[in-house]
């Protein structure tokens, strides 16, 4: 006789720390490399402190794990973290290009950013004990969500930045609070999805063939649409509204698993563009930047596409390799732009690498997802593995010139601290629900005493 | 330090990155084997084991030799069909346990005549459907007949 039984769940944190220090090597050698290739030969001097910060800041976060959430995935951690580690190195590049001194370079805030982001991350596994507790606030959510999507319109804390009012500036700090506001939504989303997912799943009628919903369940994705518009309209920020508005159309797409709700968020956001393509003068530039980059017309209006895309030509597949290419010549090269420069330095190989990275990362979310045990739970990890993964088609596709170029950042590589700040957020949320999806069951009832009895045929009828 | 250093550190860097990557998914290869059968057989009825028993009649060896289960939370599982017979259900007694909330304790029994494999309903719930008929007892079996237990479909296979 044979028993088909699950493999029982193990914790695999020694796994995680092996790749962790791995992830952390890939780093050091990176660093090595950018100081040989740039200060003609010589090591980098403070190379053992960066190394030694590193192995604390994350070792430390390790630790917090093995405490509080032992059964967490033991690969988001290595990922996440030679992610933030190569977008550092190449960041510490730019400062040395445009000979920018390592105290007031980028890469000294991005590493203050980014201890700030891993001590956050920690304190949310260590006082969220349980993420269904997230799901209480959902409608405080939303509201706190909305009102931090709407701050950057506000007269006085509100700054304009190339374009883009997505900033607010309090005294010297500035903050994107639509980074955070990507988290509050999906928290709302997912529980506010988990309520009506019902209704929005079983009523409505076939009209040719597609399950359409009843008219007054419609309201939600009108009024998530209509917010997306105004961000597009009022703040120009074309990516956070592709964001917000697909974030959307897929989670509910995960609830209901009906596809008309893909067609009628697709047909409103084409309609959507369309119309704002029409009306807005600075819609209409990013679509010629996108159609025609190289005509005369769209250099006069800006050659950073152009600058991006023959950097990354220059790369080739091996690329120049870190400090010996020319990724300064784009402008933000260290925060919109830093995927041209990886693809630059690193070539097509390194690139794919890095893509295959975020697509390992997204994969461990959506697994996260499959194994939740509460609908609440798979709902957040699916959206926010999936608004990772929009985001990094957002951001690739605008610069290799698939969609138009919009203004977002690469999760954990572009420098910025809201961006961190967000992204690791999001991570320690996901290894949270990982580690209630992988810790084995509590056994409810004693199996032993059914196998016990002396066999016979029940009748329940 | 030499030009060559720098190619070599540069080449070394992407080598790393590509082993990390392949590390990974070294590691989550683990997911896509949930499940293992493990065996119940003790020493002791091992080593009890008759000589090799006759060989079976024609109509086992043509029929089928093993039960995979094609839909369900137990979905890829594979067993093979012993002369012992099969007890599916959620007891943990039987040979195959269901994870299936529409599945009862003991469901059903599948099991050999010298003509072929039978099923016995034993008095589920919600039935045993073979097809779209629920079965009661003795039904037969052939190859890539498939028994639907509450959520569960089991297809016997060659």
């Amino acid at each position: 006789m044979s028993t088909v039984t699950s493999i029982p769940p193990r914790t695999r944190r020694n796994v995680e720390l092996a790749l962790l220090l791995l992830a952390i090597c890939i780093v050091l050698v990176a660093y090595v490399n950018v100081g040989l290739a740039t200060s003609g030969g010589s090591l980098p001097p403070d190379l053992l402190t960066y190394g030694v910060g590193l192995l604390v800041i994350t070792g430390a976060f390790h630790l917090v794990l093995r405490w509080r959430a032992s059964y967490a995935d033991p690969l988001l951690l290595p990922i996440v973290t030679l992610l933030n580690g190569l977008g550092l190195v190449m960041i510490h590049r730019l400062d040395i290009a445009h000979s920018r001194d390592i105290s007031e370079g980028l890469a000294t805030r991005q590493l203050m950013w980014s201890a700030l982001s891993v001590i956050l991350a920690a304190l949310v596994i260590v006082f969220l004990r349980d993420h269904r507790h997230l799901a209480r606030y959902t409608f405080s959510m939303m509201a706190a969500g909305l009102v931090l999507l709407l701050l950057p319109l506000l007269p006085l804390i509100g700054s304009q930045v190339n374009g883009s009012n997505i900033w607010i500036q309090i005294g010297p700090l500035s903050f994107q609070p639509g980074e955070v506001a990507k988290i509050l939504l999906t928290i709302f989303f997912a529980g506010y999805l988990v309520q009506t997912r019902d209704a929005l799943a079983l009523v409505g009628r076939r009209v040719l063939g597609l399950p359409l919903p009843r008219a007054r369940d419609l309201g939600p994705i009108l009024i998530a649409w209509l917010a997306s518009l105004g961000v597009l309209v009022f703040e120009r920020d074309l990516g956070s509204s592709l964001l917000f508005f697909g974030l959307f159309v897929s989670m509910l797409y995960v609830a209901t698993e009906r596809r008309s709700w893909i067609a009628i968020g697709l047909i409103l956001f084409g309609g959507g563009a369309y119309l704002a393509y029409l009306m807005f003068g600075h819609v209409q530039e990013r679509v010629l930047l996108w159609l025609h980059p190289f005509s005369d017309a769209a250099l006069k209006v800006s050659d950073q596409l152009v600058l991006g895309l023959e950097g990354m030509g220059a790369g080739g597949l091996f690329g120049s390799g870190l400090g010996r290419g020319h990724p300064d010549l784009t402008y933000f090269a260290e925060s919109d732009f830093i995927f041209p420069s990886f693809a630059e330095e690193l070539g097509l190989i390194g690139a794919m690498a890095l893509l295959l990275l975020y697509a390992l990362l997204v994969e461990r979310g959506l697994r996260t997802a499959i194994g939740a045990r509460d609908g609440f739970g798979k709902l957040l990890a699916t959206g926010l593995s999936f608004s990772v993964a929009l985001q990094c088609f957002v951001v690739v596709g605008g610069v290799t010139r698939v969609i138009p170029l919009t203004g977002l950042t690469m999760p954990f590589l572009s420098q910025g601290g809201s961006s961190l700040l967000a992204n690791w957020t999001i991570v320690a949320l996901l290894l949270r629900i990982s580690d209630q999806a992988r810790r084995p069951a509590p056994q409810a009832a004693d199996p032993g005493g059914l196998g016990r009895d002396d066999t016979r045929v029940v009748k329940t009828r | 330090m030499s030009e060559l250093t720098v190619t070599v550190i540069r080449l070394g860097l992407l080598a790393l990155l590509w082993a990390f990557v392949f590390s990974v998914v070294g590691v989550l290869r683990g997911d896509l084997y949930g499940t293992r059968v493990v065996s119940r057989s003790t020493k002791q009825s091992r080593a009890q084991e008759t000589p090799r028993p006759a060989k079976p009649p024609r109509a086992i060896r043509r029929g089928p030799t093993n039960i995979t289960v094609i839909e369900g939370s137990l979905r890829g599982t594979t067993l093979p069909l012993t002369d012992a017979g099969l007890l599916i259900g959620r007891n943990p007694e039987c040979t195959l346990v269901l994870g299936d909330d529409f599945a009862s304790g003991r469901h059903v029994r599948i099991y050999r005549r010298d003509d072929g494999w039978y099923a016995d309903d034993l008095g589920s719930t919600n039935g045993t459907w073979l097809g779209n008929q629920r079965i009661g007892e003795g039904a037969r079996l052939d190859v890539g007949s498939r028994l639907r237990i509450g959520r569960t479909v089991i297809e016997l296979r060659k």
